[in-house]
């Protein structure tokens, strides 16, 4: 190490250097001030599905808040939304009742905070901090789609289209249903077997590996779906399912939803600022599915509920207060093919009643259905799944639960095709939810909220306060600790350590990054840990003052002591990153401020304090340093 | 540079098998307290239903007690949580009932038995199979950090550093754990976040001491290998205390400050930076020692420290290629500064 000191040593910083701490300060203080200036309560008005708001909205909108004397602080159109300020809650809440009662299922209308940039800031992209979850409040959903009844599905939807083509080619077969992982078909014989084979190998092996066994009495063909047909049964049960949520979290009136996918079969719901976590649950947690099936009027349902046997081709179903009903097997029309379902007031019961409108498969099926049957009842069944897990003998049993409601039973009055209405229903609120559920559509899979996290409006606002002030605390405390152990150095220091706070939130501001409570947490590690360069540093300027002067000392002090930084950040960064890959939600919070306080840390602790060091040191004669 | 090392100097390295004697009985309580106590496991392992609600008068909890009981949840753990009005509800997973209903029937239950309203503050629910994958990818997440360490440390040192380091660390997650089953403190995700920003920790001290010992090795060939690493030990004495002082002054902070939730993370670094700062010198050189830096070791130094040298310069020069460049600029126009 005697080496160093035949270098030429010099403590005296380009101009650029300068400059660019200049920069960075600058920029720095720019993209962290968004920060400070707090938010408004605002209205978010976002047209629904394939609404387009035109000038007429904007009169519309206009006209209602005017009309209603609401104190609006700003009212913007962009991107197709609105985005209305209101200078107090009260009036933001007005407002929103307002505008839905007004612009109905056209429109979304959601409670916001909108954050209270002034526009010159906000025209440089300047944004505070993405907040999460459990600093804004909100719920989080993380939901897993059953994958194995999706695939089960799939095998259930195949058999219609088996059999019809075997018919077709009058190849007899013995009758078989799907089961959860083949389909296997018997033969009466072998000739029907041979011509069955060939008919299934060449028209099923797209999607099916089929195979035969001969052996048995009875020969048979089995059909497994291949991996890449599975493959895409789940992706589409996944999709389906997203769209569904996507559509339902429209109905909720959410701001900011996120819906994501995540790994191959879950999806994660996060719902800023939802205060009604119950409802939130309800319509997000139930998979509701519709079967439209004519009433098998010869049969006695009494008698099948004694006896527990049904008639040949027909079911034995409940209504929700438990009267017996038989049903033909038969499906008319599923919930898939259902597109829409509205409920309101009938005009001529004044009950309340649903319409529903069906594709187009759908509506000839139906036509097709009571064009026959004019005076026969057509019954709906409402059917409800959901997905539980069990714990037996130690392990995790996942069980599906269905449960069967005959909703309605009404006599078919005059042939339909896609349009019709279902009355019968107990409230408005029923008919309601049930037409959300019915507009949702059908899920391909069910799914199960297999991790919640619900965070209160308090407790976020608290979780900010409190964050905020151990972060204010400890950094005053490092500040106290520098200035006593290092007088004019750690004065620097504390200088560095400002600006790295403030790049620290700039960073964050701009990448948007998500803030929680650990990722607050890991700024504040960042603030006692970043000093380590200093301290590092000057306590190996404070060891060569001894033997050299003082140009050389701080010269020096800084070269040795980098090797020593660079290390001791790597290996924390190394952790930082394990845990990012690793994390969850919060946990990647952290991981992301400790990382981004370690990068900026080595910048500002270095450089910035090199910097004013040769500033006011560099190149001159000093007596003594203040360290 | 030797002058500096004759004052003040405390022999740690003279203890260091008094201290490995400390360090063993610390390990076996700890070991002891993890089989005999377990840890506490949070909802974020276990599964099940965690409910934060607040009221605005202190909270009788046995009268909420019989509240739940009496709507079905013998089985819920209530406690009060950072305050009297507030309540922590604890409710193991159950047959037959998803977190919907279970969260939303809690709070029926309980408005139905208070006259004043109740603030729903926090609804965690995990389900059991999130919970098993959690616990793996915790336990997985620590040993990836521990493998990166190993091989980060062999590289630019020597395996036996990269041994002690590890050893170190080890010790540290271990006592930590030890304290979190003695205390029975809830143990959940931000706990592991915060026993891996331990280990970034404890390492960052372990690293900073072994790189004053490799650099004394170069300067000081006459030494025996206890007296250099106990030089570089007293070195970096005042940096060490220092720097642990900032970082436990904040970390008390958060733990006094920062609210209920962050209560448990905080605590697990307190311990971790109390104890990684003792196990990096008594833990990763003691091992290093005992691994055997011997005198012939030291008689390689040399060649061995070239190579890492020229290790050390490239990894410098990535992060100052503009010093360095900015340095060679300055030295061929012959500024010159002596004294």
């Amino acid at each position: 190490m005697f080496q160093t000191q035949q270098k030429i040593i010099s403590n005296q910083y380009p101009a650029w250097k300068y400059l660019l701490l200049v920069v960075v300060t600058v920029i720095g203080i720019l993209y962290a001030m968004p920060n400070i200036f707090g938010d408004n309560p605002a209205v978010q008005v976002s047209p629904a599905k394939s609404v387009e708001f035109n000038e007429q909205t904007r009169t519309q909108v206009a006209g209602i808040l005017e009309n209603a004397n609401l104190a609006v602080k700003s009212s913007e159109f962009e991107n197709g939304k609105f985005l209305i300020r209101f200078k107090n809650t009260e009036d933001q809440l007005k407002a929103k009742s307002l505008l839905k009662e007004a612009l109905g299922r056209s429109a979304v209308v959601a409670l916001n905070l909108a954050p209270a940039t002034p526009a010159w800031l906000s025209g440089m992209g300047g944004q505070p901090m993405y907040l999460g979850l459990d600093l804004r409040g909100g719920v989080h959903f993380l939901m897993d789609v059953d994958m194995e009844a999706a695939v089960e599905k799939a095998y259930q939807r195949s058999v219609d289209e088996i059999k019809g083509r075997l018919r077709e080619e009058r190849v007899r077969y013995l009758p078989f249903e799907a089961e959860k992982t083949q389909i296997e078909i018997a033969f009466a014989s072998t000739e029907y077997f041979q011509s069955g084979a060939e008919l299934l190998q060449n028209e099923f092996a797209d999607r099916f590996i089929v195979t035969t066994d001969e052996t048995t009495a009875k020969p048979r063909v089995t059909l497994r779906l291949t991996d890449k047909a599975i493959a895409e049964t789940q992706k589409y049960a996944l999709q389906q399912n997203i769209t569904t949520l996507r559509n339902r979290i429209n109905e909720l009136g959410v701001a900011e939803p996120v819906i994501q996918q995540q790994g191959d079969r879950r999806i994660v719901v996060q719902l800023p600022g939802v205060q009604d976590t119950a409802r939130a649950k309800e319509i997000l947690g139930a998979t509701a599915t519709l079967e439209f099936r004519l009433v098998d009027e010869k049969g006695d349902p009494l008698r099948a509920e004694k006896t527990g046997f049904a008639p040949n081709n027909a079911s034995l179903e409940h209504f929700r207060d438990g009267r017996p009903i038989l049903l033909q097997r038969q499906i008319i029309v599923s919930g898939e093919n259902v597109i829409n379902a509205q409920s309101s007031i009938d005009p001529q019961q004044g009950s309340p009643m649903v319409s529903v409108t069906l594709d187009g498969a759908g509506g000839r099926k139906m036509l097709a259905t009571t064009k026959q049957n004019v005076g026969n009842r057509m019954a709906v069944l409402y059917i409800e799944n959901r997905v539980e897990t069990e714990e037996i003998d130690g392990k995790k049993v996942k069980k599906r639960i269905t449960t069967k409601d005959v909703i309605n039973a009404a006599v078919i009055r005059g042939q339909f095709a896609d349009r019709f209405q279902i009355t019968g229903l107990d409230s408005p609120q029923e008919a309601q939810d049930l037409a959300l559920l019915l507009r949702a559509g059908a899920l391909a899979a069910p799914m199960e909220i297999v991790e919640e996290r619900t965070v209160g409006p308090s407790l976020g606002q608290d979780n900010i306060n409190q964050g905020f002030m151990s972060v204010v605390v400890g950094f005053i405390l490092v500040l106290i600790l520098m200035v006593w152990r290092y007088k004019f150095f750690g004065m620097i220091a504390n200088v560095a350590l400002t600006l790295n706070l403030i790049v620290i939130v700039a960073v964050l501001s701009m990448l948007q990054a998500t803030l929680t409570l650990p990722g607050i947490a890991g700024i504040v590690l960042t603030v006692g840990m970043a000093v380590d360069a200093n301290v590092l540093i000057f306590e190996r300027i404070r060891e060569e003052l001894k033997n050299g002067s003082i140009q050389n000392a701080i010269y020096s002090g800084y070269e040795k002591a980098f090797v020593t930084i660079a290390d001791a950040n790597i290996t924390t960064l190394l952790a930082a990153i394990v845990l990012f890959s690793f994390g969850t939600g919060p946990i990647k919070g952290f991981a992301i401020t400790l990382s981004i306080g370690i990068i900026t840390s080595m910048f500002t602790a270095i450089l910035g304090t090199r910097a004013i060091i040769n500033w006011y040191y560099g190149n001159k004669r000093v007596e003594k340093l203040s360290i | 540079m030797s002058t500096a090392t004759e004052t003040k100097m405390i022999n740690f390295m003279g203890q260091r098998f008094l201290a490995m004697l400390l360090s063993a009985v610390m390990i076996i309580a700890s070991l002891g307290g993890l089989w005999m106590k377990g840890l506490n496991f949070g909802i974020d392992f276990t599964g099940g239903t965690l409910i934060e609600v607040s009221y605005q008068k202190p909270v009788d909890l046995t009268v909420l007690r019989n509240d739940l009981a009496n709507a079905g949840f013998d089985e819920a753990v209530a406690q009060h949580f950072g305050a009297a009005e507030d309540v922590l509800i604890r409710i193991a997973p159950r047959e037959g009932m998803n977190s919907a209903q279970l969260s939303n029937q809690v709070m029926d239950a309980l408005r139905a038995a208070s006259a004043d309203p109740i603030e729903l503050r926090r609804v965690e629910f995990v389900g059991p199979q999130v919970g098993d994958e959690l616990t793996e990818d915790g336990a997985l997440a620590v040993l990836y950090a521990l493998f990166g360490v190993l091989i980060y440390v062999a590289l630019r040192f020597e395996w036996r550093f990269s041994l002690g380091s590890v050893a170190a660390l080890v010790h540290d997650v271990v006592i930590t754990l030890g304290v979190f089953a003695w205390t029975q403190m809830q143990f959940d995700l931000t706990v592991v976040a915060a026993i891996l920003a331990v280990i970034g920790y404890s390492l960052n001290d372990t690293i900073v001491v072994f790189d004053r010992v490799r650099e004394n090795f170069r300067t000081m060939r006459e030494a025996d290998p206890v007296e250099v690493t106990n030089i570089a030990v007293n070195q970096m004495l005042s940096r060490t205390i220092m720097t642990s002082l900032t970082t436990l002054v904040v970390l008390l902070a958060l733990f006094f400050l920062g609210g209920e939730v962050i209560h448990g993370f905080a605590a697990a670094l307190i311990v971790g930076v109390v104890v990684g700062t003792y196990s990096s010198t008594y833990v990763a050189s003691a091992i290093a020692l005992i691994l055997g830096v011997s005198k012939e070791d030291l008689m390689k130094a040399p060649k061995e420290d070239r190579n890492t040298e020229s290790e050390e310069a490239e990894l410098q020069r990535l992060f100052l290629e503009q010093e360095a460049k900015r340095e060679a600029k300055l030295a061929s126009k012959g500024i010159k500064e002596d004294e």
